[in-house]
């Protein structure tokens, strides 16, 4: 028992972690928290299940086919939603201009996919020690993501240029740093890692228009917990959220899941809004 | 009153401009009133739901519009003041009417649960707390099934006769309705319309000048649940059976919208946009799978192309945008009505002794001493980085000081808020102006009087006669201190039209009009001409004359060494040199840390 619940929320958790490293890559060039980050994982599942399932390409086409999906999706975010509104950060409306791309995808995916959950097909079929597929593969993708956009940020000319803007953009562009050619790759990557967190976890999710929504809530809480910008702090806060859901699950029954949820995220907001590797206060005056 | 013959004082209210003024609401009122008589019983339930909707997104507008709260979660407390409704009235029989009561009850509380994360939670963050309030309450409808009928539902309350008709229930709505833009206006004209606009637009500033932001956060959203809860029960009544799927999203991000749409701060304008948001689906009708998409496709229209919604359009093409004639000489003899208080004793010094700040391992205080004398002029001078307007930050209550104590008259200020401290008397500009652009310069200058209003919130939504009073003599206060600075001629002038300078003096009217015991001043002559110069230094001169302290932190040294009374030197976080400033000038290393030599 403990252990069904422990495995099945390590890999919802997985997929909810990968969300927030989405959150983290579009958040590191462009201060933007963007509502569309879990929409990017419904449109891989979605697409994946589409590509794959109905029209039977071969897995090694429909797999970069659905992660470009998420990659247009996520360069248009950037393009519509995101820089005309970057002028004014201050005024927060990439708040509402994320939100508002958000719910068109969600709707269009809706009437196009329907509304109900299909199911993701098997796309490697291998149970090691018994353990399904839709339990190990989320794990796995989610750990060499981490793994690799690491990398991706200590090694790379562009990945220290994304910190760099990170934490000073002005001074970054005084270096000589692209800051717009670097956001819209930092977006690219963000529209990768996004698709891929639904399509390794379609098998669990289901490819389905709401997971989009439920993405966006599940996958910017553990964000919340872990401090924004820390992609550690978004693993550790993911595999909170989902152990946490999965013995709420157990305990007080599906649909108060959402609710149990809900509470630790405004428990861990309130008392703690830097989150555990987050970074200290701006100054106000 | 003398000194304000050349200026426009705005006119009273006699019985001719009230009825002007009153004209449009009246014809918009008496068109609503005699629908009925034009549509048939379907369009007059649509004329209820526009009516039902405007009653939440009047509430709405306070929470969004004006204290720029990203609150898109708002269907949730319609949820619950429809449940509330339905469910007192089918489980315990409760009737309808006070029902509608409890419902409104029980928004209001919900709606102070949803602005406590405000306080601490901005903008991504506080959005996603209502999305998932109105996600989980939905849940909790669909889970709850003994109490909420789970996917099944609720009949909503029946009023009795004659709200039982379709033209009883939308005269009801609509009086409702005018209820709650009676009670919008009131509020958005007053006092609190001005302490929320500083929340949304320079939150340091409000504190500064006295509004208590976290209570005003918690009453507004408390009272905008009430609206949204009464919305509630009258949205179960019109839907005559309500389920969890009468509460979706779409609707948060109507009832959003119109207040974008509508124009942040306007009333008329999500009014407008409010009904025709209630319409569009009935004319749409094959394109409602859409909806959703719509509006999200409006929404983003909106915060591209329209970021301060149709009303502020329509303003910029009818209003004429500068301002005619500059900055005009100041009358200072203005300034002893401004900041007479009939009903203070003598004024107290300020006494800072070994305050130390250190920020990590920089110590930008490292134990000052400093006494600002009522009447007095205390120059605070010193090179960039010194910890003058730090030392200004800790006086003002910003930042505590990791050592030392600083006393207004006997009174330690240890722990207090920066909005207490200026209820005591204490005064601040800020180094770059932080005004209302958004406002008239002349609800700028009201706002520092903001702690002088007696009236509470609910009085003040009532829109009793003493509220008028009250914010008609603080009104002539304000225009007196506006005259004093030379800035009465444009009163009525939105103030970001202003130039950067004369914002400078906006702030230093809007500090008068608190009738502050000790005003500090960072930076008063940044960037000012000669003759500004000249005018700011009669301007405080006459000030310390009244026996008002004044702080003044300059780099203009010629400025601060010809009218202060006391000059103080800070270098590197210590006091440098303390004495007049004939002392201060010829001191030997003073001159070392300002000349390097």
């Amino acid at each position: 028992m403990i252990l069904s619940i422990l495995i099945a929320g390590v890999a919802v958790g997985s997929i909810y972690a990968m969300i927030g490293i989405c959150y983290n890559v579009m958040y590191s060039t462009s201060k933007v928290l963007s509502f569309t980050s879990g929409q990017l994982g419904m449109l891989g599942a979605v697409f994946g299940a589409w590509l794959i399932g109905d029209l039977q390409w071969p897995i090694w086409i429909g797999f970069p086919a659905a992660m470009l999906v998420g990659v247009v999706f996520s360069m248009i975010t950037e393009f519509i939603a995101v820089r005309p509104v970057l002028k004014n950060l201050d005024q927060h409306l990439y708040v509402l201009s994320t939100l508002a791309l958000a719910l068109m995808v969600q709707t269009a995916a809706a009437i196009w996919w329907g509304t109900e959950p299909r199911p993701f097909p098997t796309l490697v079929g291998l149970s090691p020690a018994g353990l399904a597929e839709k339990y190990w593969l989320p794990v796995l993708v989610c750990v060499l993501t981490m793994v690799s956009v690491d990398l991706f940020y200590r090694k790379t000319l562009w990945g220290r240029a994304f910190t760099a803007i990170s934490e000073d953009a002005d001074a970054a562009l005084a270096l000589g740093i692209p800051e717009r050619r670097m956001r819209v790759i930092s977006y690219v990557l963000a529209g990768f890692v996004g698709a891929l967190a639904g399509f390794a976890g379609g098998q669990l999710l289901f490819a389905f228009f709401a997971i989009g929504a439920l993405l966006t809530f599940y996958g910017f809480i553990p964000i919340a917990i872990g401090g924004i910008g820390s992609n550690r702090g978004a693993l550790v806060g993911g595999l909170t959220v989902g152990i946490l859901q999965q013995i709420a699950n157990y305990v007080v029954g599906g649909v108060f899941v959402g609710v149990v949820t809900f509470a630790l995220f405004i428990i861990v907001l309130v008392l703690m809004p830097q989150g555990l590797f987050g970074s200290t206060v701006a100054r106000r005056v | 009153m003398t000194a304000l013959s050349n200026v426009e004082i705005p006119p009273q209210a006699t019985p001719w401009r009230l009825a002007t003024r009153l004209a449009p609401a009246a014809a918009a009122l008496a068109a609503a009133g005699l629908l009925p008589g034009v549509v048939d019983n379907y369009w007059m339930q649509i004329a209820a739901l526009a009516c039902i909707y405007w009653v939440l997104i009047a509430g709405l507008n306070l929470i969004v519009g004006y204290a720029g709260q990203l609150a898109i979660g708002f269907v949730g407390l319609l949820a619950i003041g429809a449940y509330t409704a339905a469910i007192l009235c089918e489980k315990l029989g409760v009737p309808a009417l006070a029902a509608l009561v409890v419902a409104g009850c029980s928004g209001a509380f919900f709606g102070f649960l949803i602005g406590l994360p405000s306080l601490r939670l901005k903008n991504f963050y506080f959005a996603m707390t209502t999305l998932g309030f109105a996600t989980i309450v939905t849940q909790i409808a669909l889970g709850w099934g003994s109490l909420t009928g789970g996917g099944i539902g609720l009949p909503g309350p029946v009023f009795p006769p004659p709200f039982d008709t379709p033209l009883g229930f939308y005269y009801l709505a609509l009086a409702m309705a005018v209820l709650a833009t009676y009670v919008l206006r009131n509020i958005a004209i007053s006092n609190f319309g001005r302490g929320l606009v500083a929340v949304r637009d320079a939150d340091v500033a409000a504190e500064a000048m006295g509004v208590p932001v976290v209570r005003l956060k918690l009453v507004t959203f408390t009272f905008s649940g009430g609206l949204a809860g009464l919305a509630g029960a009258l949205y179960a009544a019109r839907q005559t059976y309500i389920t969890p799927d009468a509460f979706t999203f779409d609707l948060s991000v109507m009832f959003f919208i119109a207040v974008l749409i509508g124009g942040r701060g306007r009333i008329v304008g999500p009014m407008v946009a409010t009904a025709v948001l209630t319409l569009l689906p009935e004319i749409a009708a094959p394109l409602v799978a859409w909806s959703s998409f719509a509006y999200g496709l409006l929404l983003l229209l909106v915060v591209l192309l329209l970021p301060g919604g149709m009303a502020e359009y329509i303003d910029r093409i009818f209003k004429k945008r500068t301002v005619a004639a500059r900055i005009t000489s100041p009358k200072v003899a203005a300034i002893a009505g401004v900041i007479a208080r009939p009903d203070a004793g003598p004024a107290s010094p300020v006494r800072v002794k070994g305050v130390a700040l250190a920020f990590g391992g920089v110590r930008a205080l490292d134990g000052v001493d400093l006494r600002v004398e009522p009447g007095t002029i205390h120059g605070l001078i010193g090179p960039n980085g010194s910890g003058k307007t730090t030392l200004l930050n800790v006086i003002s209550g910003y930042y505590a000081p990791n050592d030392g104590t600083i006393r207004l008259g006997e009174e330690d200020m240890a722990g207090l808020p920066v909005q207490s401290r200026s209820r005591l008397g204490i005064a601040r500009t800020f180094q770059t102006p932080r005004v209302l652009g958004n406002l008239s310069v002349l609800d700028n200058a009201m706002l520092g009087a903001y702690s002088h209003f007696e009236s509470s919130f609910p009085l003040t939504a009532l829109g009793l006669p003493r509220t008028r009073r009250e914010d008609h003599a603080i009104r002539e206060r304000a225009l007196q201190a506006l005259t004093a600075v030379g800035l009465a001629h444009c009163a009525q002038s939105r103030a970001d039209q202003l130039q950067h300078t004369e914002q400078r003096f906006l702030e230093i009217a809007r500090c008068l009009v608190m009738q502050p015991q000790i005003l500090l001043l960072d930076e008063p002559a940044a960037g000012l001409a000669a003759d500004e110069i000249d005018n700011l230094a009669s301007l405080i001169t006459k000030l310390s004359t009244l026996g008002v302290g004044v702080l003044l932190i300059e780099h203009h040294t010629d400025l601060v060494f010809q009218i202060s009374h006391h000059v103080t030197v800070l270098n590197l976080g210590k006091v440098l040199a303390s004495g007049t400033p004939a002392e201060v000038r010829s001191n030997k290393e003073v001159i070392h840390a300002y000349l390097g030599t």
